[in-house]
């Protein structure tokens, strides 16, 4: 094929912004994924579904580089995480599960920090951090240590944080786990203007069932380690009938499993944040 | 594709430092972060100024009197104040892997280890994190010897070459700090051996008393023991005994280098 065939087509279809093939990984005697296989398109908002240890985290690790999975590979536009390991994280902004900002420093110290990490030039050092502050309605508490913030705040701190390299591909892990429905509907408000403004991908686990039908492109339930659906909200309910809820494909998916398939590390972990945040 | 993505795609794909750049890059960062940190919370620099006070007008004051320890004719305020420093350090240094302890369960640390930042470089980030805080700890016991009447060469180049020392001991005893927390993975564990270790580090070392009136098996310690090498050092910059310096700033890095080294390559249990 010539280049000038070749172009055309390159461009008219990306490369997906995730491509997950394969995954599996155990801890001990835990097969935590087994077999993980989703593609993320370009500029969708992808959710990951499932009950407490279904996997998502561990799928995020993996995708975000921390953790090196036993088998499968994971592309992130194209990149293998596992080989390309640097210039993935360039492309990537990730927020954790649990709050973690610094509360030792002020909003505006701990978004430089993240901004320095990803190489920001010098110059224009002070105008991301303030930009990226200011798309998450930070620009008020900026120099106020983080020990103040309330929950909503930190999270949205995080976003910052995270944005402040202009990511192509932002991932976040439970965004709302514990914040009231106010600052739910804030944290969702700012990455929805960002995305209508950018473009920018989003892939986000979440187990509020009326945050996914509404704001995921696309979603993938998981359970035990594998997507075991994968559809746009609006067919998933469809497939089970005109009045299912998303709630309904969640149940028929995975079952009664929610109590004990959870483990006490994240009972743990959630409470944790739950402490954090009260 | 919207205008907008088009930017975003470029800033991704912008500056990429070569490793050999990162290092000192993201040094200088953490250095700034610890700053920082020291801004909002000055009373840590007070509170850790108590212990080296006490040792030096209590114990200090008094062998000052007793002359029981031969210092080669050195008022023995003089000859402690050094060591005196050297301490403040250390035990800044030793409980430094607590921080990392709290990041790991907190999740800063995953954030971190998501940017791209090679091990090497984030650990080093932030052993002369921990070294600059000695560092500036150091200079608060300065000024205390010098209330005390401690005789040392005040002159700032001396001063200067005796802060770079305390800067790499310390981070030096802050990787070893991390390395027992990429091993014990818990905050307490790592409370308990730092306390235990500091005891031997500080009495196995030429810091109260020279090296020579040991028995021989502390003697033996004494000799692997780092901190007798920055104590040397200091007391060479600082009230002119005589010291190796080039063997002692050879000790100092070569442990730096191997303390990084090793707690990178144990930060991968602590990140897991
Ligand atoms: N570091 C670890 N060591 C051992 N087991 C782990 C570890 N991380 C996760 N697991 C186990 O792997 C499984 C998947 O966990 P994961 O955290 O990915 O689930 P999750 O879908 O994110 O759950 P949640 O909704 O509770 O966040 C669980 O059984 C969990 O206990
Ligand atoms: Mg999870």
């Amino acid at each position: 094929m010539s280049e000038v065939a070749r172009r055309p087509f390159a461009e008219t279809v990306p490369t997906p912004a995730v491509e997950c093939r394969e995954l599996s990984h155990r801890f001990g005697s835990v097969q935590a994924l087994d077999g993980v296989e989703f593609v993320v398109g370009s500029g969708e908002v992808f959710g990951l579904l499932g009950p407490n240890g279904a996997g998502k985290t561990t799928t995020i690790r993996v995708l975000v580089t921390l953790l090196r999975p036993d088998r499968g590979t994971v592309r992130v536009f194209g990149l293998d995480v596992v080989h390309n390991a640097m210039a993935v994280r360039r492309a990537i902004g990730y927020v954790p599960q649990q709050l973690s900002a610094d509360q030792s420093l002020s909003g505006y110290e701990n978004v430089w920090l993240f901004a320095r990490l990803f190489d920001v030039p010098r110059a224009q050092l002070r105008s991301r951090v303030q930009e990226a502050l200011a798309l998450m309605g930070l620009e008020e508490a900026a120099h106020r240590p983080v020990a103040t913030y309330s929950g909503g705040m930190v999270r949205r701190l995080e976003l910052a944080q995270a944005l402040v390299n202009r990511p192509r591909l932002l991932v976040l892990d439970e965004p709302t786990i514990g914040l009231d429905p106010v600052a739910r509907a804030g944290v969702w408000q700012r990455v929805q203007e960002l995305r209508a403004r950018t473009g920018m991908t989003v892939l986000l686990t979440t187990h509020y069932m009326d945050e996914a039908d509404r704001l995921c492109d696309r979603l993938a339930l998981m359970h035990r380690g594998r997507v075991v659906a994968l559809d746009t909200p609006a067919r998933l309910k469809q497939s089970l009938g005109r009045t299912a809820t998303l709630d309904d494909v969640f149940r028929h998916y995975t079952g009664s499993q929610l109590e004990e398939s959870g483990s006490f590390r994240d009972v743990r972990s959630t409470r944790r944040t739950a402490r954090r945040l009260g | 594709m919207s205008a907008a993505h088009a930017e975003l795609r470029a800033a991704s794909a912008e500056v990429r430092p070569h490793w050999w750049r990162l290092l000192p890059s993201r040094v200088w960062t953490f250095w700034v972060v610890e700053l920082y940190r020291i801004r909002h919370d000055r009373t840590e620099l007070y509170t850790r100024a108590i212990q080296p006070a006490l040792w030096l007008v209590i114990f200090g004051e008094t062998f000052n009197r007793l002359r029981v320890i031969p210092t080669g004719g050195l008022p023995y305020l003089d000859y402690m104040a050094p060591g005196i420093i050297a301490q403040s350090g250390l035990f800044i240094a030793i409980f430094y892997g607590i921080q990392i302890i709290w990041e790991r369960d907190a999740g800063v640390l995953a954030k971190l280890l998501a940017t791209p930042t090679p091990r090497v470089a984030l650990v080093s980030g932030k052993a002369f994190a921990a070294g600059l805080r000695a560092a500036i700890q150091s200079v608060i016991v300065f000024a205390l010897s010098a209330l005390l009447g401690v005789s040392m060469n005040w002159n700032p180049l001396h001063l200067a070459a005796a802060v770079l020392v305390v800067m790499v001991g310390s981070a030096f005893f802050s990787t070893l700090s991390m390395t027992i927390a990429g091993v014990v993975l818990s905050r307490e564990r790592l409370m308990g051996i730092g306390q235990a270790l500091t005891m031997p580090l500080f009495f196995a070392s030429n810091a109260l008393y020279p090296v020579h009136v040991m028995p021989g098996w502390l003697q033996a310690l004494s000799v692997v023991n780092p901190l007798s090498y920055e104590v040397e050092a200091l007391r060479g910059i600082l009230v002119g005994t005589p010291a190796n310096l080039l063997l002692d700033g050879l000790v100092l890095a070569a442990a730096l280098v191997a303390g990084v080294t090793a707690s990178s390559t144990l930060l991968g249990r602590l990140a897991r």
